[in-house]
């Protein structure tokens, strides 16, 4: 027991060092509260998911009460906004291809006409695909939009030319986020983002920093055992990440409104092992690089695949199954299954205990990493 | 702690070898230091003095020989050898973005001192640094910065002290302070091993061992060291000598002429052979008389039959 009191008071001589440390080092400690607070307020209004009021060039060779209701329809669906109007295909192709307009809506002579007639005459609707992301609401709610501004006009005599309805009802109950809210979504993934990259940057300096003032000796030759060290060194950083999470917490309900519908005590032991394994492994970059320099290129080489490959930015179904893969080792791909699970859809200890553990089980690779490559010595 | 660590040498390692890649940097080193000595480490840059206190402290393994410091081995009882030592570096390596009272209190918990509190403010009375407490260690000056060094890791009564150029750019006022401080600790029972340039800080140790491309040349007393180099020195004061050295130099016998303020010193191990040169290069305006050699006359003179020696053996 003598043994294990030793232990304790070393690390917390080790961690009273790093707290008083942090708190001298103004930039730092600024920057791990401001970055949380700028990132949630810049990327939480700033990315949105289902763009809206796309500019839009209509070629329109006819003027019929039936095109106006059609341009109007296009008009109030939001997604549409009717910047111009152009005389010849031609030009229609070139604002295209500058990016100045995202669709090209051409209605031919004689549209209304045929129509009439129940010719089916062809609308075409050209667009910008380059993002699909960026087009493909809006494309894919042109049909439907069209058919239902004409259910006004399709009366009387004209009735039969309206769409017939189908052999069954489809119905469609959105559930979770019914409105479709890209915040819902992003705010409470942007925790595990900016968690992600402040704890491993800062632990990735950890030991790095200790190499480059020339105090690594110092600590070598005093009696503390790399667990003690490493306990010690990433503790104060466990407190960053529960004041980090708090403030984007309070953020994300105060300012954006995201509905929080399952238990806080599980988010919290979710964040709780994330932290960890964020610590762990910046601690083992630590161990790894020669200078905060490298330690911080180890970082972004991390940062990046958990960025594009956890599901934080893209469908995570969307990905090859090998790139599912590496998702899945990537402790952020898990955090964001519990924080969208417990905030937006009240997901219970029982379905999250899969992803608690895959978390822990990448925490305890990345400690007993950290321990191997802990130097001991100088050489 | 049994008697016999209690009785037994503070630092006893026999053959210690350090490579770095194919450099050899520490070439069979023999060390057997009793308790309770103040020894100096002496040597040229990079002749190996901080690679063999780093492997006596644990902070290097040795690629060959083996040993005990404080009775531990020094291979697998690293731990308890930095329980029982003070280790200064050769660079300041304390927190500079702590105070210098922080950088004391996380010593004295890391090494656990019984009543840290006391234990700390009597270190800053010691010190004279009370007032300055709570400045940062970084805006010390380099005196200080040593002063406060010595004294964090002392904070925890180690029984042997290694000391690696503590007193490298401290001025001479600072550095008496230092060396009066390092034998009040000596008279305390700690042992001291401590690696400098400077001769008079070598004669205030009790021994010394020099050492020159990784291996030792000599060791001994102060006094037993310039007699065994069997060196010769005579002293030439006066007007014209700083005309002599270039023809002095080139003499055969005259192992080395080093300048001691206006005076003029040459040795060699022949004695006879020395007075033919002194006889050849006389002068009316120079007067000489023979002297004891100094310390460094000694080093001089063992290192540049070192320096043959390897050539020899190149």
């Amino acid at each position: 027991m003598k043994s294990v009191a030793d232990s304790f008071a070393r690390i917390g001589a080790i961690f009273i060092k790093e707290l008083v440390q942090m708190r001298r080092d103004r930039l730092t400690f600024g920057m791990m509260f401001a970055i949380p607070v700028m990132q949630l307020i810049l990327f939480g209004y700033a990315i949105n998911m289902d763009p809206k009021d796309l500019p839009t060039a209509v070629h329109v060779e006819e003027q019929t009460p039936i095109v106006r209701t059609l341009l109007q329809a296009l008009e109030t669906s939001g997604y549409y906004d009717l910047v111009m109007e152009t005389a010849d295909p031609r030009e229609s192709e070139a604002l295209l291809a500058a990016g100045d307009v995202a669709f090209v809506v051409s209605i031919p002579a004689g549209f209304t006409e045929r129509l009439i007639r129940g010719d089916r005459p062809q609308l075409f609707v050209e667009a910008d695909a380059s993002d699909p992301s960026a087009s493909s609401n809006a494309i894919a709610r042109a049909d439907a939009l069209f058919t239902r501004a004409l259910r006004h006009d399709l009366r009387g005599p004209l009735a039969h030319l309206a769409p017939a309805p189908g052999p069954f009802e489809l119905v469609i109950h959105p559930r979770y986020n019914p409105e479709g809210i890209t915040q819902y979504n992003i705010v409470p993934g942007l925790l595990g983002v900016i968690l992600t990259m402040t704890l491993v940057m800062i632990t990735g300096m950890a030991m790095t920093r200790e190499a480059e003032r020339g105090t690594m000796e110092n600590l070598l030759a005093m009696p503390a055992n790399p667990f003690e060290v490493m306990i010690g060194k990433i503790t104060p950083y466990v407190v960053v990440g529960a004041v980090q999470t708090a403030v984007v917490l309070l953020v994300a309900h105060y300012l954006f409104s995201v509905p929080f519908v399952g238990a806080l005590w599980l988010l919290l032991l979710g964040v709780t092992i994330f932290v960890l394994a964020n610590l762990a492994l910046g601690f083992t970059f630590s161990t790894i690089a020669q200078s905060q320099m490298q330690a911080m290129q180890l970082t972004f080489f991390f940062f990046l695949p958990s960025l594009l490959l956890s599901g934080f930015m893209f469908p995570f179904r969307g990905m090859p199954q090998w790139a599912q893969a590496i998702g899945e080792v990537l402790p952020l791909t898990h955090f964001l299954r519990i924080v969208r699970g417990v905030m937006l859809k009240g997901a219970g200890f029982a379905e999250m205990q899969g992803e608690l553990v895959a978390m822990s089980a990448f925490t305890v690779f990345a400690v007993a990493a950290a321990m191997l490559r802990y130097r001991r010595t100088l050489d | 702690m049994n008697a016999q660590h209690q009785e037994g040498l503070a630092i006893d390692v026999r053959g210690l070898v350090k490579r770095f890649g194919d450099k050899t940097a520490v070439d069979r080193v023999d060390i057997q230091m009793p308790r309770g000595e103040v020894w100096g480490f002496l040597g040229p840059n990079g002749s190996g003095k901080t690679t063999t206190i780093r492997m006596i402290c644990g902070l290097l393994r040795a690629s060959e020989g083996e040993g005990t410091c404080l009775g531990f081995d020094i291979g697998r009882e690293a731990d308890r050898i930095k329980l029982a030592t003070g280790y200064m570096t050769q660079k300041f390596s304390f927190w500079t973005d702590l105070t210098i009272r922080e950088n004391l209190e996380f010593v004295a918990r890391l090494y656990q001192t019984p009543s840290m509190r006391v234990r700390v403010d009597e270190t800053l009375e010691k010190l004279g640094l009370t007032h300055r407490q709570h400045q940062l260690a970084g805006a010390l000056s380099g005196g200080w910065k040593q002063r406060l060094a010595l004294a964090a890791v002392t904070m925890h009564a180690p029984k042997l002290l290694l000391l690696d150029e503590p007193t490298a750019g401290v001025d001479p006022q600072a550095r008496r302070e230092f060396w009066d401080e390092i034998h009040h600790l000596s008279t305390e029972g700690m042992t001291v091993l401590v690696s400098t340039h400077y001769m008079d800080e070598a004669e205030r140790c009790d021994k010394i061992v020099y050492l020159a491309n990784g291996k030792i040349v000599t060791q001994g007393r102060v006094r037993d060291i310039i007699k065994d180099s069997g060196l010769v020195t005579f002293r030439a004061e006066g007007e014209g000598v700083r005309a002599l050295t270039a023809t002095l130099e080139h003499q055969p016998g005259v192992e080395h002429v080093a300048y001691f303020g206006a005076a003029l010193h040459i040795s060699g191990a022949n004695e006879a052979a020395l007075k033919r040169a002194i006889d050849n290069s006389a002068r009316s305006d120079v007067e000489w008389r023979s002297v004891r050699p100094s310390l460094e006359d000694a080093f001089i003179a063992l290192m540049s039959r070192a320096g043959a020696d390897q050539r020899v053996h190149a």
